[in-house]
């Protein structure tokens, strides 16, 4: 019952703020309310797997691999405990954030069906199921994306919807051929169906088709195009959650099928990976130079990042992997804070183009350095997060003489650094074109209370690294060898 | 049956891929549900095809042995209601957009571009 309670609290609070949709303020508390419980269904779930290990639920009491199993082991635990605060962040930062209109037409309902929908594909053990719980998430951001009703908003929708749609027919293909050929969907037992067929042309068929839609939906170049077009279009608040959690759930399903699911040693795919990879950080890190408008460049950051995780998958070993995985936790809580900081920042100065923005240093110095923090983080400056995550990489790449890996790893760092920069030179530093007194509002606590938590957590995970560090390589050794993975769902002595 | 069923899935694909190149909304919609039927047909022909022999398990037996798998027709249901919802949300977006922003063109859709910020 356990791993139903991160899935089954969203999707209960988003059902009471629909019955609540006359009252925004009703809304707002039971949508607080359930981003905490949210929160604490994750804890719970984290520190359970954290001491004993993977755990498995069977759904319906169908015994694997029958029904369909949710499965928590390190990774998944983490991605919902991740997705928890994230929750919670967000939804107090839309306190002030949200325009009346949006909140009106069900933006807390929108909000915590996207939740029930990560939540779902982080736990789920059945790759069909997994499936469902995109389309979940996938159709709850298609209605956040233009509830502002804005031309930018329905221009951004349709490149999204537009794009996001070909991944999914692509991910059901996939799933199809992998039916025909194995008879099962359960990701634990396809391992053991699949051993030894990494080459055979139906199965290379279905990973070219679920690649190309987790590529999609991960934002990795060239099927990338859809992110830059909306991200920055809805309120920050929405783009915050879309840019903390929803590529690193496309990144996530590679990362989980392409370990558990197939075999990729020695097939096309490695090589695939690591030139996805590089292009991807390259493209980023060009795209976030190319832009004057702070949540443009921001999007970039992300699409950049994804290369980072892919590369690590793609490097495959312990170390690397681990090394994928800090980056991918470590990066949610960069990137909530990115955007977060963003959006305040141009409530202050009262657009986002660096044309028409400036002077918050001089104005509100605190509020400046919450910007830094997952600026720097970011980049990889010590002793943050990030520079943590950058470091196992380049060490993994460095231990099989991945000198191509390791350059590009540290010039996109170099160019996130530079990016970031720009950001921080032209709305921060430089004087307001419009003078001082533009700059007037007085944060409340829903705007600095979940800047503060990010940082802290930020700055927490980057100085008591060593913690950290061991959870990531032991996801590290759970991915490259998943029995226990698979012990949990099907049960002791399938696995030889 | 299934030399048919990958022609039909192929030509499916060939004439949604076509209609999606046409830059406007809605031919790409129709497209796209053109594709995501091929899609379907895919997961129907990876359960074995049969001609009349119900699912049913005979008396004495434990297993149905020459019956299709029924479970690709349950994930085509569920493939169907999901794809069904997604078709009713994209017709819904081409007509708002092309109220919104007066073209069903997309390469006249650029209102999220660099240069087009309105207002802040």
């Amino acid at each position: 019952m356990l791993l139903f309670w991160p899935i089954i609290i969203p999707i209960l609070t988003a059902v009471a703020t629909l019955l609540a949709w006359r009252s925004t303020e009703m809304q707002r508390g039971l949508s607080i309310f359930g981003a905490f419980g949210l929160l604490l269904a994750a804890i719970q779930v984290f520190s359970v797997v954290e001491q004993t290990g993977p755990v498995a639920s069977q759904g319906g009491g169908w015994i694997a691999p029958y029904g369909i199993t949710l499965v928590a082991d390190l990774l998944s635990a983490t991605m919902v405990l991740l997705t928890g605060i994230v929750a919670v962040a967000i939804v107090v930062f839309s306190i002030n954030d949200v325009s009346a209109e949006e909140e009106h037409f069900g933006f807390h309902p929108l909000i915590h069906s996207v939740l029930t929908g990560i939540c779902g594909a982080f736990l789920t053990g059945d790759i069909f199921n997994m499936y469902v719980w995109f389309e979940v998430m996938l159709i709850a951001t298609f209605g956040l994306l233009v509830i502002g009703g804005g031309k930018a908003q329905f221009d951004g929708a349709v490149k999204y919807v537009g794009l996001n749609l070909i991944a999914t027919v692509a991910f059901i293909a996939g799933i199809g051929l992998l039916y025909g050929t194995t008879g099962a969907l359960n990701m634990a037992d396809l391992h053991g169906r699949l051993e030894g067929r990494s080459g055979e042309a139906v199965v290379l068929a279905s990973a070219a088709f679920l690649f190309f839609a987790f590529a999609s939906k991960a934002a990795l170049f060239p099927l990338n195009f859809w992110l830059p077009a909306s991200y920055h279009t809805p309120c920050s608040s929405t783009s915050a959650l879309f840019s903390a959690l929803l590529t690193k759930v496309g990144i996530y399903a590679i990362i989980r099928v392409f370990t558990l699911v197939y075999e990729i040693d020695g097939t096309v795919f490695v090589p695939l990976m690591y030139a996805a990879a590089i292009a991807t950080m390259f493209f980023g890190a060009m795209g976030s130079l190319s832009h004057t408008h702070v949540r443009r460049i921001l999007g970039y950051s992300i699409i950049a990042s994804v290369g980072f995780m892919l590369l690590g998958l793609a490097i495959g070993t312990e170390l690397a992997m681990a090394g994928a995985a800090f980056y991918l936790t470590q990066d949610v809580l960069t990137k909530v804070g990115l955007f977060l900081a963003a959006g305040a920042a141009a409530r202050l100065t009262g657009s986002e183009l660096f044309a028409r923005s400036g002077g918050i240093w001089k104005a509100r110095i605190g509020f400046s350095l919450l910007f830094l923090i997952p600026a720097l983080s970011l980049a990889g400056v010590p002793p943050f997060a990030g520079f943590w995550a950058k470091l196992l990489l380049v060490k993994a790449a460095l231990d099989v003489n991945g000198y191509i890996s390791t350059f590009m790893i540290l010039a996109a760092g170099f160019l996130m650094l530079y990016a970031m920069g720009r950001i921080w030179a032209a709305v921060f530093w430089s004087a307001h074109p419009a003078g001082e007194q533009v700059i007037k509002e007085r944060f409340g606590a829903p705007t600095l209370l979940p800047l503060l938590a990010v940082s802290a957590l930020i700055i927490f995970i980057g100085v008591y690294a060593g913690t950290f560090v061991n959870l990531a390589l032991q996801i590290g050794r759970d991915l490259v060898d998943p029995t226990a993975y698979i012990q949990t769902v099907l049960g002791e002595g399938t696995v030889e | 049956m299934e030399i048919m069923l990958a022609i039909i899935a192929g030509t499916l694909v060939a004439a949604g891929a076509y209609l999606m190149m046409s830059g406007r909304t809605l031919p790409y919609i129709f497209g796209l549900t053109m594709i995501s039927n091929a899609a379907n047909i895919i997961i129907f022909a990876s359960g074995r095809l049969t001609f009349g022999v119900p699912p049913l398990v005979p008396d004495g037996a434990q297993t149905v042995t020459d019956a299709a798998n029924a479970l690709p027709q349950a994930l085509i249901l569920t493939a169907i209601v999901i794809g069904f919802g997604l078709l009713v949300f994209a017709l819904a977006l081409a007509y708002r957009s092309y109220y919104v922003l007066g073209t069903a063109q997309m390469d006249h859709m650029n209102s999220s571009e660099p240069g087009k910020e309105v207002g802040p």
